[in-house]
């Protein structure tokens, strides 16, 4: 286990340094952030703007699933997307040789390799919004509710993350014509807001076949301390499942990559 | 330490007709066949060779070291490298062997060599103090120094390849695979590559398997070469046996201050190329002096370069021919 800490730290220490060799770069990112930001806050205001309900949701409640979107995207934008569109390049490339060739967990590899620092700020300013907003609309937050949130949002993120993982695997055999990653953003965007605000068959496609529920307003009802207990085992279930299930693909397609690359 | 029997690969492959309707069948009915890379192929490889693995594009190299790697998976036959079982990619046995392959890249582009290194030493559980003591080994014996601290984007390829292979070697692997590695170096560079392997090998008592496009390699490094042709091994001893039937002639370039026709070579030996003033002259290695100095004394030459055919040349003519070693 000390040699994968290790070999974590050495990772993103690598990444990190190689990122700052393009400062403008973490300009624009920082920038293009912030942008988004405040313009899904505008769009909420709209929304809000006389004192109107979302889907049963108060403007400060909705907020708090406007700050796990943020921080889910600071996620993504730091691990997930720059690591899973790796792996299409890997692929075209043919360096995903070297890295099955190392004496390490590939999918680890793969899934950890790089860290985007550009995104920090953006966690960061999620788990703000977060705070700000839930003691807006009143909320209290204990320990236990704490905790749970915590678990809930790492929930979300595996999900997210399985979800991702598989589709960035598939690279392994549409080499070229698959951008993957910006798909699952578009999904992760639908979670901006809270999923009754949707229509109900939307609702229940968000829940069961893609689980943007999970993502965002499922924490959120956690920390507003109106969430239903079966709703947390069920979250708690998905994620095991696709990891599980995203583990189980990788192996697969790897046993397709070695036995059909040249 | 490398043992393989009647190993075989088979791909399948999806023919495809240019053109629209080329396409559309492509797409609804795809018919597949089945190329066979590699066939029957068995050689054994003692601790500590250096063998040179040769055939032309396409012939079968790269798929035969994958598969030794345990990259790709055979179709048929059995591989045991180092005792053990390559496709099933065990910590063990990755951390025994190393694959260098010319044209891809390890290291960290926007890095200098030393950061990809960590991480390498991190992955292959190498203690700091013992890693410093092997790259500094390695660095020594590959003459970089102040590269090592330079991003790999401003380094020559040169000097890329050098920290390409330290990076590749500091697990000390007991088994390399080595597809390429001068590719695209330097005459100044080859050589220093090659002294370098030698070098290894000679120290750890590693066992290469070497390819390369350059004859030069194989015959500074590799006493005994496997050569492939179209899937299948047909040569597999002495270099010398193999360099005296392959080669005995050497390609003379020449450059002409007149034009001429291919009549005026007649004579000479063989003529490969003729572009108005550029000649290209295939000379028996026992006549070359001879024939070099009537080209000289009979033509208005301009430059004259004397050469080892390449080798896919050579191996290309030699089938053309049908004289299968």
């Amino acid at each position: 286990m000390g040699r994968y800490l290790l070999s974590l730290k050495r990772f993103w220490a690598t990444a990190l340094a190689g990122q700052l060799e393009y400062q403008a770069n973490m300009l624009i990112d920082l920038l293009a952030m912030v942008g988004s930001l405040a313009g899904s806050i505008f769009v909420l205001s709209l929304f809000f703007g006389q004192g109107r309900e979302l889907g049963g949701w108060s403007w400060e409640a909705a907020l708090v699933v406007q700050g796990i979107y943020t921080f889910l995207d600071g996620v993504s934008s730091t691990w997930l997307r720059p690591n899973l569109s790796a792996i299409v390049t890997h692929v075209r490339e043919g360096t995903l040789d070297f890295v099955l060739l190392k004496p390490i967990d590939s999918q680890f590899w793969v899934s950890l390799r790089i860290m985007a620092p550009a995104g920090l700020p953006e966690i960061g300013l999620g788990l703000v919004l977060i705070v700000w907003a839930a003691s807006r609309a009143g909320a209290s937050l204990s320990l236990g509710t704490s905790l749970v949130a915590v678990l809930m949002l790492f929930v979300g993120g595996v999900i997210l993350y399985a979800l991702w993982f598989v589709i960035a695997a598939t690279s392994i055999w549409f080499v070229k014509t698959w951008n993957a990653t910006e798909v699952l953003r578009a999904v992760l965007a639908s979670g901006r807001f809270p999923v009754s605000a949707y229509p109900p068959t939307l609702r229940l496609v968000f829940t069961l076949v893609l689980p943007v529920a999970f993502l965002t307003t499922v924490p959120a009802e956690v920390i507003l301390g109106r969430a239903a207990m079966p709703m947390l085992v069920l979250g708690l279930f998905l994620a095991v499942l696709f990891f599980l299930g995203s583990r189980a693909f990788w192996l697969f397609a790897l046993r397709y990559y070695t036995s059909a690359s040249s | 330490m490398i043992e393989v029997e009647q190993l075989s690969k088979t791909y399948q492959v999806a023919d495809k007709t240019p053109g629209f309707v080329g396409t559309f069948n492509h797409f609804f009915r795809r018919k597949t066949r089945d190329v066979q890379a590699v066939r029957d192929v068995s050689f054994t490889i003692e601790r500590g060779e250096m063998v040179g693995f040769l055939g032309a594009n396409g012939a079968g190299k790269t798929t035969t070291l994958k598969m030794l790697c345990g990259l790709i998976h055979p179709s048929a036959g059995k591989v045991h490298v180092a005792g053990y079982l390559p496709q099933r990619r065990q910590a063990a046995f990755l951390k025994q062997i190393t694959l260098v392959m010319g044209q891809k890249q390890q290291l960290i582009w926007d890095l200098p060599p030393l950061d990809s290194l960590s991480v390498n030493a991190a992955v292959y559980g190498i203690g700091e103090k013992e890693a410093r003591y092997r790259i500094n080994e390695l660095a020594e014996m590959l003459e970089i120094g102040e590269e090592l601290t330079r991003p790999v984007r401003k380094l020559s390829l040169g000097q890329r390849m050098k920290a390409e292979l330290l990076a590749a070697l500091l697990h000390r692997p007991s088994v390399l695979f080595l597809d390429e590695p001068t590719l695209g170096l330097d005459v100044n560079a080859q050589a220093r590559v090659r002294s370098f392997l030698a070098d290894y090998n000679r120290r750890t008592g590693a066992t290469v398997l070497l390819t390369s496009h350059y004859m030069a390699d194989i015959t500074a490094l590799c006493s005994r070469v496997l050569l492939i042709h179209q899937g299948e091994l047909i040569h597999d001893g002495a270099l010398d046996a193999l360099a005296a039937s392959l080669s005995p002639f050497r390609q003379v370039r020449l450059e002409l201050n007149s034009s001429a026709s291919p009549e005026d070579f007649v004579g000479y030996g063989e003529l490969e190329a003729l572009d108005d003033r550029a000649v290209r002259l295939l000379v028996s290695r026992s006549e070359l002096t001879v024939v070099v100095a009537r080209l000289l004394a009979n033509f208005d030459v301009l430059d004259l370069e004397v050469n080892d055919p390449p080798i896919d040349e050579l191996i290309g003519s030699l089938f053309r021919k049908g004289r299968v070693v």
